[in-house]
């Protein structure tokens, strides 16, 4: 058993890999507990998708250097908000009308992208599926940088979010900032997308934001327990999902998020059943 | 303009700068207050103030306005034209207005308790990274024994009664040190006992010299509990005396032909559009 855990660490692409996961598995988690909240599912799909020509062009900028792409997915997943924001408010388009426009254009200049680089099939499926075993030490700080920031924001604004999520006519007699906390709560989804894009890429991404918060949802009745729960489902899903993908050679990111989807079918189905036998008591 | 007007916000939830309170102004004073949509008037040059320990009743039916006069006097809509003073400035520089909302404008599922929500209320007050103090909690154990939650603090919101619900926001109202309370609809769908602990918690405000705009589509109520009552069909209809504002002339303005006047022995009984359970105003 010792030796079936101990194996794959003598690798040191396994232990990045693992440590990445468990980051980015706490950071998303936090961050989507506020995504299944307010129903925004939709929207951190939309987001993730969108900043593909961002990473493109980083890509083609930097010639494999991360921090350009970092940059470039960032700005893009920004302006890709903005856009969205600017199309529903302006017209009578509703907003997840805009969402689709804008999040299927983006993709789709983003593929256009690589497309005209050579090697073009394995990025591509680098950037839509995640490619966790290629993270390297520089990666990893650059990631722990940026969650650690996401992490702070969100408890230095806690109550703020916590109002503006439950109650936005108290969050405007209260006099706060309603718009200018919106847009950070964005900025906060963008750079947590940018930082969770190696793990699981693009096209898995909503999964990592949502998939854990809504199983710690589904367990407690209490915000700051779902955020510690939701964490924690995400970073051992991670570690999980890791050595699946090692022993029974899955892609990783697919491994990771199946691990959560089948957490939370094991709780959901636990609690079903629950319910029911209490029902049947009563 | 608009991201100007964000960082003020910002800067004053830092510095907890708010507009002074004048004790020469009135708490409330509205002029000529209209909100137009592309649809037509929601609300049509309504002009009336408020002294500080008032209590007054707006009443008319549904979808005459009344959340959106609310919500203008909140400083949360602007309206199209005229101009709310609370102590003689705009409300938009003040957290001494609590908005209380119509249970069905809320998520009972939200992962939050009763003095979490309560708590709230502090949030104005505490400003940017402060975390609530023993004061602030003293101040959510005050108000949640004012409204008889104590026992139900700990509780997720979801296994409230709606009686239970609607208390908890006066509770949180009375957190944020609240002086000008705006009630949306709060015993509608109230069973009479709910409705009774209301009332009761109504009278306790008073004698704090809170000051209460209600609104209400049950006339009777209206007529029977209230002082001063408001006749609300997008226009105003009256303000005053119930039984002056409510003279069947003014019922038939503001309900038309949806209000049936019975003769009794005391005069007319109005049996008017008391329906709907959570009024949705098109606001």
């Amino acid at each position: 058993m010792l030796e079936f855990i101990l194996e794959p660490l003598q690798y040191a692409f396994m232990v990045r890999g693992l440590i990445a996961a468990v980051l980015v598995g706490m950071v998303s988690a936090v961050v989507g507990t506020y995504i299944v909240l307010r129903g925004m599912a939709f929207f951190g799909d939309a987001l993730a998708h969108a900043i593909l020509p961002g990473i493109a062009v980083g890509y083609l900028v930097g010639g494999g250097a991360r921090e350009p792409l970092f940059w470039w997915a960032l700005v893009t997943a920004i302006l890709s908000s903005l856009g969205i924001g600017a199309i529903s408010r302006n017209t009578q388009i509703k907003e997840d009308t805009a969402i689709g426009i804008v999040f299927a254009g983006m993709f789709a200049l983003g593929v256009a992208l690589i497309s005209t680089v050579r090697s073009y099939t394995v990025d591509l499926a680098h950037f839509l599926f995640g490619d966790v075993l290629g993270v390297r030490n520089a990666d990893l700080w650059l990631i722990a940088a940026f969650g650690g920031f996401v992490l702070l924001a969100i408890l230095a604004f806690y109550k703020e979010f916590m109002v503006l999520s439950f109650d936005p006519i108290l969050a405007a007699t209260l006099r706060l900032p309603v718009r200018l906390l919106d847009f950070l709560l964005l900025v906060l989804i963008a750079i947590t997308i940018v930082v969770s894009l190696q793990t699981v890429g693009v096209a898995l991404m909503v999964a990592m934001l949502v998939t854990p918060a809504a199983t710690a949802y589904l367990l407690t009745r209490r915000l700051p327990i779902m955020m510690a729960l939701a964490a924690a489902i995400a970073s051992i899903s991670g570690v999980i999902g890791l050595y699946i993908s090692y022993y029974l050679s899955i892609a990783s990111g697919s491994a990771i998020v199946l691990t959560c989807t089948a957490i939370f079918g094991l709780v959901w189905g636990i609690r079903a059943t629950v319910t029911r036998r209490r029902a049947q008591q009563f | 303009m608009s991201f100007f007007d964000e960082l003020l916000k910002t800067s004053q939830h830092l510095s907890k700068h708010r507009n002074p309170h004048l004790d020469d102004e009135q708490i409330l004073q509205a002029d000529d207050l209209s909100v137009r949509y592309e649809s037509g008037a929601a609300l049509d040059e309504v002009t009336f103030s408020l002294n500080a320990g008032q209590r007054l009743a707006i009443v008319g039916p549904n979808g005459a306005g009344k959340s959106t006069l609310l919500q203008v006097i909140a400083g949360v809509l602007t309206p199209t034209s005229g101009q709310v003073h609370i102590f003689g400035h705009a409300p938009g520089g003040h957290i001494c207005i609590a908005y209380v909302p119509q249970r069905s404008q809320v998520d009972w599922s939200f992962p939050v308790t009763v003095s979490d929500v309560v708590m709230m209320g502090r949030v104005g007050q505490l400003g940017l990274f402060r975390n609530p103090a023993k004061h602030d909690w003293q101040l959510v154990n005050q108000a949640l024994e004012v409204v008889s939650l104590t026992q139900l603090a700990k509780r997720q919101i979801s296994q409230l009664s709606g009686g239970q619900q609607q208390r908890m926001f006066i509770a949180r109202a009375l957190a944020q040190e609240a002086e000008l309370m705006l009630m949306d609809e709060p015993l509608t769908g109230l069973d009479v006992n709910s409705q009774e602990q209301i009332f009761a918690i109504l009278d306790q405000l008073k004698t704090q010299n809170v000051t209460v705009l209600i609104s209400l589509h049950d006339l009777q109520m209206a007529a029977q509990r209230f002082d001063e009552v408001l006749l609300l069909n997008k226009r105003m209809l009256g303000i005053g005396d119930p039984e002056l504002v409510l003279a069947p002339e003014n019922l038939l303005a503001a309900y038309g032909g949806h209000l049936h006047l019975v003769p009794t022995e005391d005069g007319l009984l109005a049996l008017g559009d008391t329906c709907c359970e959570g009024e949705h105003d098109h606001a």
